[in-house]
């Protein structure tokens, strides 16, 4: 079918249907200084400088043996994985149009959602969607629409959630007439402050947000947020690590119930960290919230000869046949990584994810062990963690992350700018990859810059 | 030809509403709408004790093919949803006028009522938009 461009007629007849000047009047409500006025591509280049571009562009990427968390997680990836995504049978990171005709591409959507089922202990997921923090978004305006009997759409949110997540979902929700309230942290266990929350009972709330592990790497107190908004009929939003389920409690047990909606960021299951993305949110539900769940499910059926075939299922919410009333405007998702995920997870499976898990967690008490025997290095909350921990040391973090970066050591993720009353605080985290002599040298290397930044003060 | 039952009244947007007698109404979708949606896999009846307005979203009416918004064209309040249509929401194909009735308003407003078809007008409106 060729491709038939609007005539300036076809446009200017559109444009007065609705009542538009111009194309540009339909994105005023963006801020002038986001809009790009120009773009400085350079005439194109030989395959020899492109490639020498590109070795130079990889080479300002920090190299140094990787002890931050905070969300994106250094994880072994086997080689197979990748090598089975990039072949061409799988090499497209798009929604198939003709969905049904990708029969082979559903099918591996279908045990996608089977094995994130699984991994959650929830009844139903979705295909994925764009990441986690924005999946976040779309689960707050899930559980607004899921909950008809609160009217007030107000979101309890910890002050424990990732503050990247916080900030996504202060921006996706802002406009749309929903309260995002605060509940802080209680300083002395790094968990959220329960009795704070306790203020918030017999009021009318939408939904409770719970973070496992938080930011923190702290585990919450999971049943009893889940059994307090139960009783006070909030609905519960799970914010969960996937690769911490192979060993944690999921949340579909979390309390008597279980959570109504869990999301999360599907990029330790198989993902690299390449700079920060692309990365895949996942989202999972109560089956009784399946209708209000955004995003493609695809379904098992068989055809008119009993054979067994895939069909997306639910689609009558979605906006292709919805338009503005669709329950969000998800269309594409991130397949490619799904994909990746779920080889990764076929190859693990659940025994191999609970090992490595298990490791990442050895491994940062190991690292936390050594650190906290330096002096000045202690630990900021004496509470369970999963695979990182806040740690406080007595000089400023900032400098001592700068000193230990030019030792090949990426020594953590300083709390400061997030959480102004954790100042001297830094998080670290060790996965399965840090060997016995990675975490040595990080430790030598911090008491030689925690020295010669004592002596300069 | 649709069935289109001459003690009710009726809107453009295919509901019917039943006069009660008692200041309340009942309200569906017509056998007309039924039959254009196709097989019902789900209907989002409304909580009780939702205030509604005239022409405002009341319920959700969901078919293999689509999801289709169902109007109150009266202001009131919801007194009573057909909580059964969550188990069966085939009633509203079989029953559009008895069991597959959706909810049931207490008016505000019952000058409101005047403003609706009745079936003769509904029947000519429903055959008009078919062509």
């Amino acid at each position: 079918m060729p491709f038939i461009p609007h005539t300036e007629d076809d446009v200017r007849r559109m444009l007065d249907a609705i009542g538009a000047e111009s194309i540009e009047q339909l994105f005023d409500e963006i801020p002038e200084e986001l809009k790009c006025t120009s773009f400085d591509i350079p005439e194109g280049l030989s395959e020899m400088d492109v490639t020498a571009i590109m070795h130079q562009r990889a080479a300002q990427d920090a190299n140094g043996v990787c002890f931050i968390g905070a969300g994106s997680y250094d994880h072994h990836i086997p080689a197979a994985v990748w090598e089975l995504t990039t072949r061409g049978e799988f090499y497209t990171a798009y929604t198939p149009y003709q969905a049904e005709a990708s029969q082979g591409t559903l099918q591996l959507l279908y045990e996608y959602q089977s094995m994130m089922t699984a991994l959650t202990g929830m009844d139903v997921s979705n295909a994925s969607l764009y990441d986690g923090a924005s999946g976040l978004a779309e689960a707050v305006l899930m559980a607004v629409r899921a909950n008809r009997k609160s009217k007030s759409r107000r979101v309890l949110m910890p002050r424990t959630l990732h503050p990247a997540y916080r900030k996504t979902v202060d921006t996706i929700v802002r406009n749309q007439n929903i309260e995002l309230i605060e509940i802080p942290l209680d300083r002395s266990t790094g968990k959220t402050d329960l009795a704070a929350l306790e203020a918030y009972a017999g009021e009318d709330c939408t939904a409770l947000i719970i973070p496992q592990p938080n930011f923190f790497g702290v585990l919450e107190d999971v049943d009893a947020m889940t059994e307090w908004a139960s009783a006070n009929n909030l609905v519960t939003i799970a914010v969960v690590n996937p690769l911490s389920l192979a060993i944690l409690k999921p949340p579909g047990e979390w309390g008597t119930d279980g959570v109504d909606i869990c999301v999360g960021e599907g990029q330790p299951l198989g993902i690299p960290i390449s700079s920060g993305g692309p990365n895949y949110g996942f989202m999972c539900c109560k089956k009784q919230h399946v209708r209000q769940m955004p995003g493609r499910i695809i379904g098992r059926t068989v055809d008119l000869d009993g054979k067994p075939g895939y069909a997306l299922t639910l689609q009558a919410r979605e906006q292709h046949i919805r338009r503005s009333k669709a329950t969000s405007n998800i269309c594409t998702n991130q397949g490619l990584m799904v994909t990746a995920s779920t080889i990764h997870m076929a190859l693990m499976g659940g025994e191999g994810l609970a090992r490595t898990a298990s490791a990442c967690h050895a491994n940062t008490q190991t690292l936390v062990e050594m650190l906290t025997g330096l002096e000045g290095v202690e630990r900021c909350f004496d509470t369970p963690v999963f695979h990182e921990q806040v740690l406080t040391v007595d000089v400023p973090v900032a400098e001592v992350l700068h000193s230990l970066s030019e030792h090949d050591v990426l020594g953590g993720y300083a709390l400061a700018d997030d959480y102004p009353e954790l100042g001297n605080c830094l998080l670290v985290c060790a996965t399965e990859k840090r060997t016995e002599a990675e975490m040595q040298k990080f430790a030598d290397t911090l008491d030689l810059v925690l020295m010669t930044h004592r002596k300069a003060t | 030809m649709s069935n289109t039952p001459s003690d009710l009244k009726y809107t453009k947007s295919h509901e019917w509403i039943r006069e009660n007698g008692d200041g309340t109404v009942t309200l569906g979708i017509t056998d007309h709408a039924q039959e254009l949606l196709g097989d019902l896999v789900f209907v989002e009846v409304p909580e009780t004790g939702t205030g509604v307005e005239a022409g405002g979203e009341i319920a959700v009416v969901e078919s293999v093919k689509a999801a289709s918004d169902v109007y109150s064209p009266v202001t009131g309040e919801v007194i009573e949803a057909n909580e059964a249509l969550a188990d069966a929401p085939e009633s509203v194909n079989d029953s559009p006028y008895e069991n597959g009735w959706i909810c049931k308003i207490r008016l505000s407003d019952a000058v409101e009522l005047e403003g609706l078809l009745d079936a003769d007008s509904y029947a000519t409106h429903a055959e008009e938009e078919e062509h």
